[in-house]
């Protein structure tokens, strides 16, 4: 890709820490 | 929805529904603000037209199809279809709690939310009664969780330290015969720390919040002793010595800035310059805009420039291979919680709640003291499951300002509490704090695209 370079490759159980952005 | 901003020379876009994130030349950044759903497959010649005299055609024509190829695969203008989790947003097991272990505290700090530590209520600490019937409250209204989530908090816990260690050996006794496991935090100001209670804390702490506002100065104008001096000598040394014997990890530095200290970021750099501590947050004081320290939303360019100021340096540290890290500037762009996690935010109010020393149950710590708000008590066994259903339906479709803003699966509809002093409602927002999170999101956005490229230069 010449023009975009994309950073990074979106449940409910509700077992993951209290808090988000986890 | 995307959110394209630029920051530190990066052009940056966020698929708001995908969570993708690219970093992209000025050509495809140009394009965009032209572009929505549905794409055609081939760059409109209008388009071609109307950007012909600032760059190249070819260079539009294999922008526009490098973006179409995201389109294509879901990453760019992606469809908001969550509106269907948010209906399934009812009550949840507790499986998170605050114990106001002590409504007392040694500190006067001018910008406590708490009254310094009383919540309007006197002075009192909590009785391992109230501790133990805090855990079996929390055992059996936790359903199917297994991760139950026990934070000590104040007022200042350690007033109270022998009551916390009852309650902790009671509920590491409860949760072997329940077959649940239980996560302790402390917060506290440090005043009272001794060797042995630091050695309890490490052991059995999973994170422990340390309170510090950053420069001397600053610190000892906030956070005064009850007879009015300084509290920075008595607190840095041992909270260094609890950092140290912990091996440097899973804690917190905590301090609050205020409209007095706009250049905030040099109080991260002294906490991890001058005094050596690597996990830092540094965050606004959230109070009525009339004191002197309280931010409005005129303070919002000078913290903006702040927040970039303090990426910009946190960038050029890692490159020199120093690291700290900034709790705001915190993100997780590979996958991070799923969706129903990140419409529900914290969860205050449903899966998490607060107990007072005299048993009373609130939504979250930021309640406490509003009777109106009060869900029930330990003593009497009653628990309002109205409070509980309506705070269950407090998620980011539940919230209109929420469901059309790009920053709403990283920050999740923000503080219940805060939107409901500043903006009158827990369904709205906090604007100053909308602005303050949005800021804070584009710069940890913009620090992983720097530190990309970095790592791409340097292969």
């Amino acid at each position: 890709m010449k023009h975009i370079k994309t950073l990074n490759k979106l449940g409910g159980c509700g077992e993951c820490q209290a808090s988000v952005a986890q | 929805m995307i959110h394209k901003y630029t920051m530190n020379g990066f052009y940056i876009v966020l698929d708001v529904h995908s969570g993708s994130v690219s970093v992209v030349d000025q050509a495809a950044y140009r394009l965009l603000d032209y572009l929505s759903a549905p794409m055609e497959p081939a760059c409109p010649q209008e388009l071609l037209d109307k950007l012909s005299g600032e760059f190249p055609k070819e260079d539009l024509i294999s922008a526009y199809e490098e973006l179409y190829a995201l389109y294509d695969q879901g990453l760019l203008f992606s469809e908001d279809d969550y509106a269907q989790f948010a209906d399934k947003m009812v009550q949840s097991p507790v499986k998170a709690m605050c114990l106001h272990i002590a409504h007392d505290c040694n500190l006067r700090c001018k910008y406590c939310f708490a009254s310094t530590g009383e919540y309007g209520g006197g002075r009192k600490l909590m009785t391992f009664e109230t501790g133990r019937r805090a855990i079996d409250f929390l055992i059996e209204h936790s359903g199917s969780r297994r991760n139950l989530e026990l934070d000590f908090f104040g007022g200042e816990p350690l007033m109270n330290f022998e009551v916390v260690k009852q309650i902790v050996a009671y509920a590491r006794e409860q949760e072997k015969l329940h077959g649940k496991n239980f996560r302790f935090t402390i917060t506290t100001n440090g005043m009272l720390l001794t060797e042995d209670k630091m050695d309890f804390i490490n052991q059995e702490m999973s994170n422990v919040v340390l309170s510090l506002d950053g420069r001397k100065e600053i610190n000892d104008f906030f956070r005064p002793c009850v007879n009015g001096t300084g509290s920075y000598d008595i607190i840095v040394p041992k909270f260094q010595e609890l950092v140290k014997r912990r091996g440097g990890d899973q804690y917190y530095v905590r301090g609050t800035f205020t409209h007095k200290n706009l250049d905030f970021a040099d109080d991260v750099f002294h906490f991890y310059d001058d005094l050596g501590f690597d996990q830092i947050s540094i965050e606004p004081v959230v109070t009525d805009e009339s004191k002197d320290y309280g931010l409005t939303m005129e303070d919002i360019p000078a913290i903006a420039a702040e927040y970039e100021r303090l990426a910009k340096k946190l960038i050029q540290y890692r490159k020199e291979g120093k690291f700290f890290n900034f709790f705001h500037f915190m993100i997780d762009l590979d996958q991070g919680p799923c969706a129903i996690k990140r419409l529900r935010g914290c969860g205050c109010g449903n899966e998490y709640v607060a107990i007072t020393p005299d048993g009373d149950i609130y939504p979250c710590h930021q309640f406490v003291g509003m009777e109106e708000w009060k869900m029930g008590s330990l003593y009497d066994g009653s628990f309002d499951l109205q409070k509980k259903e309506y705070f269950a339906h407090a998620n980011i479709y539940g919230k209109e300002d929420c469901q059309k803003c790009w920053a709403k699966f990283y920050c999740s509809g923000g503080c219940n509490a805060n939107n409901l002093q500043y903006a009158g409602s827990v369904l709205k927002s906090y604007q100053l704090g909308c602005e303050l999170e949005k800021k804070r999101l584009e710069c940890a956005i913009m620090i992983k695209a720097a530190l990309a490229a970095a790592e791409e230069e340097a292969e």
